[in-house]
């Protein structure tokens, strides 16, 4: 019997360093990527919605209010020190796009503080890579 | 949900808590089919017990069998574990085991955005379930490397038969792993950043 195999797959389109660029229809017919979605709130105004990541971490800048929702005042709670979406969402049994929702009312209302990822670019940052590797080895 | 006000908060241990220095996270992706022992290796390295998030996840019920015939549409939740690993006072790693069937993983949105990089897991007893993930990290442009949970009874393929039946480009590399141990576990994700860090200094201007 012959073991299956693959076959190699070529990147869709080489990012050129600067903004990720929506790639144009891959090749027989494959599948554009598909747009981000962006969880709608209250507020459609067309203003920036925040791009929440499972690995933003997110701080309280307050103790819950009385007038907070159960889940407000839970996460609120669990934020005193930061914590990941990812987190969040793990510890309240809400899935990420709940807490997403959540946490889009709570940064508008600056409740809470996010500190944006560390994403990989183009040109990675070596010293980035270097810190990750040096924490590793400590394990 | 309702918590009343008496219940306890659900949330971290005190051991858990990130400190208040945290100020990024960064993450990498474990992927590979089921029972191949992502969430082992997640949970082998992790300072944290590993966690589960969710997503819930309406689709079009396309090539879906309605056993129900009420809906057209059908949620899907997909669960996601993961771990961490504080790496300096200000920085945290952490490390997502995904599955392998691209179905679910694509859907997450955002998933692999950003992400340094991802770790395939693979069965040598089923090499076949990793084809089409590796095929999307390629056409995403996702650098990874494979590690091979090595199952007691697996079939051992001799490393350079495997990178043929994976077609692999030469950089790419294979190691062989124990995800049950720190150590291996580690040491995989050490091949990453190596990986990586040889792609970034070859992109780095001079």
């Amino acid at each position: 019997m012959t073991p299956p195999r693959r076959r190699r797959r070529d990147p869709e389109q080489q990012p050129p360093p600067g903004p990720a660029p929506a790639g144009p229809g891959g090749k027989e017919g494959e599948q554009r990527q598909p747009e981000r979605l962006y969880i709608l709130t209250g507020a459609t105004d067309g203003g920036e919605r925040a791009s929440i990541d499972l690995v933003t971490l997110i701080v309280a800048c307050a103790d819950p209010q009385p007038t907070a929702t159960p889940e407000q005042s839970a996460l609120l709670r669990l934020c005193r020190s930061p914590l990941s979406v990812a987190e969040i969402s793990a510890y309240l049994s809400l899935p990420f796009s709940v807490v997403t929702l959540l946490l889009t009312d709570l940064l508008a209302a600056e409740l809470v503080q996010a500190r944006a990822p560390v994403v990989r670019k183009a040109t990675p940052d070596r010293s980035l890579l270097e810190a990750v590797m040096h924490g590793l080895e400590k394990l | 949900m309702d918590w009343k006000s008496s219940d306890p908060v659900p949330g971290p241990r005190a051991e858990d808590h990130l400190p208040h220095t945290a100020r990024a996270a960064v993450k990498i992706v474990i992927v590979g089919g089921f029972g191949v022992g992502k969430t082992t290796m997640v949970g082998s390295v992790s300072e944290i017990r590993p966690l589960t998030t969710e997503e819930t996840m309406t689709q079009a019920g396309v090539g879906v069998d309605d056993n129900f015939g009420s809906d057209s549409k059908t949620a899907t939740t997909v669960a996601m574990d993961f771990g961490r690993i504080s790496i300096t006072e200000q920085l945290v790693l952490y490390l997502f085991g995904t599955p392998g069937q691209e179905r679910f993983w694509f859907l997450w949105n955002g998933l692999f955005e950003g992400a340094l990089g991802a770790v395939v897991l693979l069965d040598t007893r089923r090499p076949e379930v990793s084809f089409d993930v590796i095929g999307r990290l390629e056409e995403r442009g996702v650098p990874f490397v494979v590690a091979v949970n090595s199952f007691p009874g697996a079939p051992r393929h001799p490393m350079r038969e495997l990178r043929a039946a994976l077609d692999l480009s030469d950089e790419i590399p294979i190691v062989e792993c124990d995800a049950r141990r720190r150590a291996s576990s580690r040491d995989v994700l050490m091949t990453l950043m190596h990986f990586l860090h040889s792609l970034a200094t070859a992109r780095a201007p001079v």
